[in-house]
């Protein structure tokens, strides 16, 4: 494609739509409590679906290598909690196994 | 100069330093990629600066390199971005009411990330709380896709491949938290992924709706079945 521009404006703007009209139409509105708790289970559903399957995948030469670095990320943060060391911890981990592996 | 610092300041500088840390490493994935795609830095600048939207800036990545015309790659981006409708109606209701120009702000800057630290923190949250979160989720992301994209070529080949794995290790952080303190949550977290993975291995949705169905389905059954506990227990 010569002049990229006007794709990346058109996917901005099919991007922003979706996440502004809630805004507009809920807020400052009062919510029906069957409506709460759906909304309430959205953070889970929604991470347990970005992470699996998509995690299998995220080396695809080697899918043991980012599945190890995720395997550190879940102990260490089971066992010390934060978010930082476990982030950066999981790519170096992926990065030794890719590494020994090469 | 020292009233700006307040509590909520810091502790929205504390909360957005992780989400930072794990934005980099996939920022300068993109830049290293969208360069190896033959794309100009303005563009690549722009996918980042404008799109804000990590995972579907990658598929266009892809869909660009087969071919794909400008129509196909913007109707693929609205349907792997539209769970943010989702996660927006979610935080619309937890923060607190805020005028109306600073809604746009911080509607641009739904993320997956931003969305999961801001749902599983309890409570509600300030403007100024969201605002700086999502500041530093966008300066790491803009940052890192121009570092990615000017340096990439000094980074061996092994160490970007493997940063492929840090956006599903800052998800994987920011829930562990929730189940590990809730049975539920847990439940609810596999299910939806095992709900996802058959939805895209029965191939008979359009890519990134999946999440959405697994999304719609999952929280509809936990509504009904345990939103109550869950609600006891996160109140508690």
């Amino acid at each position: 494609m010569d002049n990229l521009i006007p794709v990346i404006l058109g996917m901005a703007a099919v991007t922003y739509g979706p996440r502004l009209i809630p805004f507009i139409l809920m807020s400052n509105r009062e919510i029906p409590k069957r409506v709460d708790a759906f909304l309430k289970c959205i953070p889970m559903a929604a991470i347990g679906a970005l992470i699996i399957p998509g995690v299998f995948s995220a080396t695809p030469d080697m899918p043991m290598a980012a599945l190890s670095g995720m395997a550190f990320t879940m102990i260490f943060g089971l066992w010390k909690g934060g978010i930082i060391i476990p982030v950066l911890g999981s790519v170096a981990v992926t990065y030794l196994v890719l590494l020994s592996a090469s | 100069m020292i009233n700006w610092m307040t509590k909520e300041v810091q502790d929205a500088f504390k909360a957005g330093l992780p989400i930072f840390i794990g934005y980099m490493p996939a920022a300068i994935a993109f830049g290293i990629l969208s360069k190896g795609c033959g794309i100009t830095l303005l563009e690549c600048f722009l996918f980042s600066a404008v799109v804000f939207a990590g995972a579907s800036q990658f598929i266009a990545l892809n869909l660009l390199m087969t071919g794909m015309g400008p129509g196909g790659i913007i109707l693929t981006t609205l349907l792997v971005n539209f769970r943010h409708f989702l996660m927006s109606a979610y935080l619309s209701t937890r923060i607190a009411k805020v005028a109306k120009k600073y809604l746009f702000l911080i509607a641009f800057g739904v993320t997956d990330e931003v969305f999961s630290v801001l749902s599983l923190n309890r409570g509600r949250f300030s403007k100024t709380f969201v605002i700086i979160l999502q500041l530093s989720a966008y300066s790491a992301w803009v940052g890192g896709t121009i570092a990615g994209y000017v340096m990439g070529g000094f980074l061996p080949e092994i160490l970007s491949k493997s940063m492929g794995v840090a956006l599903y290790a800052l998800l994987l952080a920011i829930l562990l938290p929730e189940i590990k303190t809730s049975v539920k949550a847990l439940i609810l977290t596999i299910a939806s992924g095992l709900l996802n993975t058959i939805l895209i291995k029965l191939d008979i949705l359009p890519n990134g709706w999946t999440i959405i169905v697994c999304i719609l389905i999952i929280a509809l059954a936990g509504s009904f079945f345990i939103a109550t506990e869950v609600q006891e227990e996160r109140c508690g």
